[in-house]
């Protein structure tokens, strides 16, 4: 109980920092080999070698901050803010060196400029607890409408 | 209606600027789809996407839904995706394998790969002494005017005039050469999977935009600069910084006064080249391992000429645009007036070493992907270029860089020395525009 409350405050917090901007601190909650997933195609089991919509360890999560960030990012120049609810949260594994596995259901709305996007799907955490709290090994974003033509892009993670 | 708005068409277009309804105006696009797109050979898809017989993918060709389809014996076709019964559209999905035969959904006539009819049931009694049957053409699916391919890059026509495939391409094959020589077997396949993209904005701001040299350091900045922060830490941390680092921060790190020492080439039927810049010719290991694989296959001689083949960019108007030396393509198909879809493609090299596939993955993924580094500010600037064009503040786009200075030769127009931000280009290809809209 007390874990399965603990994972849940996790992955609030996980979302609140994305809708928040607080990349830095989001990029913070992946461990040091973190790895942030979305793949291109559901049956893919592993992120390396396939093509994917994101496949980002934190050196590339750096950059995508920097560049939100850069003045000259036009396309974040319009009013932009993304809305997350999580719910269905339920650990498959958990090991007793703290290893968890868990899955959990979001939908996401994104308002861009006067524009609504919807976009919902399923989260797969790999975590590890550690001594400041859980870390990321892998946030895999399975999203259901990934697979649907974009109408314009994605530029932050999900 | 448009006759009495623009009398003359060709009056839209001087040799430096363009009237703006020629991106903005609805009865224009629907010209242009008779015109250009359903006329000129159009890129469906490569062979490697259909490797099994009843293997179909659907393509759109300016306003006509097709099918890509294998036969049994192999040859490649592109129907119309529509039953000549009522008109159904023939697939709902947009790939799969249709077995030995498509079998319409709502009334069973079935049809062979190559779109002639194969049974209507109860074909006797139900037709007996009328006009249907498997001797009328109409009760066919309709096929494409021409379907040509160029080293497995498949094309279609809706028309049956106008040049062959090979002379069309003239020296924009060098696209396909060059992804092709790459490869130690001297051919690439698809990655099956294809990333869509759609712009708010009229497809030529997309062409347009591709072989534009002064964009870069301008609109990708942002993402150029952080790139090349990160690559720095790397390298500072470990020594060498990935390939992909040098693929983005290039954006930043080839100043704007820079990108005129490239030089773009510019051909009939609006084709476009930009020469090369990203210098994809390191001398680490897995670069070293893979000429050794192209040596073997080619010879010195011949690895080197296809190692000096130096192209960034490969514009096949009015659909394609190819960048052979990471093996992708996007493929352009017109939604409307103001939307426009892209499809993106990326190949393996066959024969190469996993590590050179590897390098094209990195940049499918981060440049082309959905997710994106670099064309969202691309796609918010053509939205801003679109909103702009369709107000009346003004009347023209202006296309005066390097006016003047071109260079004819042979048939070809070469931007001159250390102008290779010159909006060559996008001249060369309202020439064509024009030429097609003339009609």
């Amino acid at each position: 109980m007390k874990q399965q409350h603990e994972v849940e405050q996790f992955l609030y917090r996980q979302a609140e920092l994305l809708d928040s901007k607080r990349w830095q601190d989001w990029i913070d909650l992946f461990a040091p080999d973190g790895v942030y997933w979305m793949p291109a195609d559901p049956s893919h089991k592993h992120w390396d070698g396939v093509p994917s919509i994101f496949a980002e360890d934190r050196n590339l999560m750096d950059v995508r901050m920097k560049r939100v960030l850069h003045p000259d990012a036009w396309s974040q120049r319009p009013m932009w803010g993304t809305n997350h609810v999580v719910s269905n949260v339920v650990i498959q594994k958990a090991s007793p060196k703290g290893e968890i596995e868990v899955r959990s259901r979001f939908h996401m709305m994104e308002l861009r400029r006067d524009d609504v996007r919807h976009f919902a799907g399923s989260y797969t955490h790999h975590l590890k607890k550690t001594r400041d709290g859980f870390r990321i090994k892998l946030q895999r974003v399975d999203m259901t409408n990934a697979q649907a033509a974009y109408d314009y892009v994605l530029q932050v993670w999900v | 209606m448009l006759q009495e708005r623009i009398a003359d068409l060709s009056k839209c277009v001087e040799p430096d600027r363009v009237r703006r309804e020629v991106y903005t105006d609805p009865e224009i696009f629907e010209l242009e789809m008779q015109r250009i797109h359903e006329q000129v050979w159009i890129y469906c898809g490569h062979e490697s996407q259909v490797p099994k017989p009843g293997d179909y993918y659907t393509v759109q060709i300016g306003r006509q839904p097709m099918l890509m389809v294998r036969g049994a014996e192999g040859r490649i076709s592109v129907l119309y995706n529509r039953c000549p019964h009522r008109g159904n559209m023939m697939c709902g999905d947009r790939h799969g394998n249709t077995g030995e035969f498509f079998r319409c959904s709502y009334h069973a006539w079935t049809f062979q790969h190559d779109g002639r009819l194969r049974s209507i049931p109860m074909m006797e009694s139900g037709y007996a002494g009328t006009r249907y049957g498997r001797d009328n053409p109409d009760c066919s699916m309709k096929r494409a005017a021409r379907v040509e391919s160029y080293r497995g890059f498949v094309f279609a026509s809706l028309a049956q005039g106008g040049p062959a495939l090979a002379e069309f391409l003239g020296a924009s094959r060098v696209a396909f050469d060059d992804m092709c020589d790459r490869a130690p077997a001297g051919e690439v396949e698809i990655v099956p999977n294809c990333f869509r993209v759609i712009q708010h904005s009229n497809w030529k701001i997309f062409l347009e935009n591709q072989l534009d040299a002064l964009h870069p350091s301008v609109v990708h900045q942002s993402t150029g600069r952080a790139a090349h922060e990160v690559e720095k830490q790397i390298e500072k941390r470990t020594g060498k910084a990935p390939l992909s680092y040098h693929m983005l921060s290039a954006f930043a790190t080839v100043t704007i006064d820079k990108w005129d020492n490239f030089q773009t080439l510019n051909y009939p039927y609006g084709h476009c080249i930009l020469t090369g810049y990203m210098g994809l010719r390191p001398k680490d290991p897995d670069t070293v391992a893979y000429e050794k694989t192209l040596i073997k296959a080619y010879g010195k001689q011949r690895t080197e000429e296809i190692l000096a083949v130096n192209i960034h960019h490969v514009l096949i108007y009015p659909g394609l645009s190819v960048q052979s030396p990471l093996q992708q393509l996007r493929a352009v198909r017109p939604l409307g007036v103001d939307r426009t879809l892209t499809e993106i493609w990326h190949f393996r090299l066959k024969g190469a070493p996993e590590p050179i596939y590897r390098r094209s993955l990195a940049y499918y993924n981060l440049v082309n992907s959905p997710a994106t580094l670099i064309n969202a500010d691309d796609l918010e600037n053509f939205w801003k270029c679109h909103q702009g064009l369709a107000s009346d503040g003004g009347d023209w786009v202006s296309f005066g860089r390097h006016h003047g200075h071109d260079i004819e030769k042979d048939g070809a127009v070469e931007t001159a020395p250390n102008c290779g931000t010159s909006e060559a280009p996008m001249r060369n290809q309202m020439k064509a525009w024009a030429q097609y809209m003339r009609a």
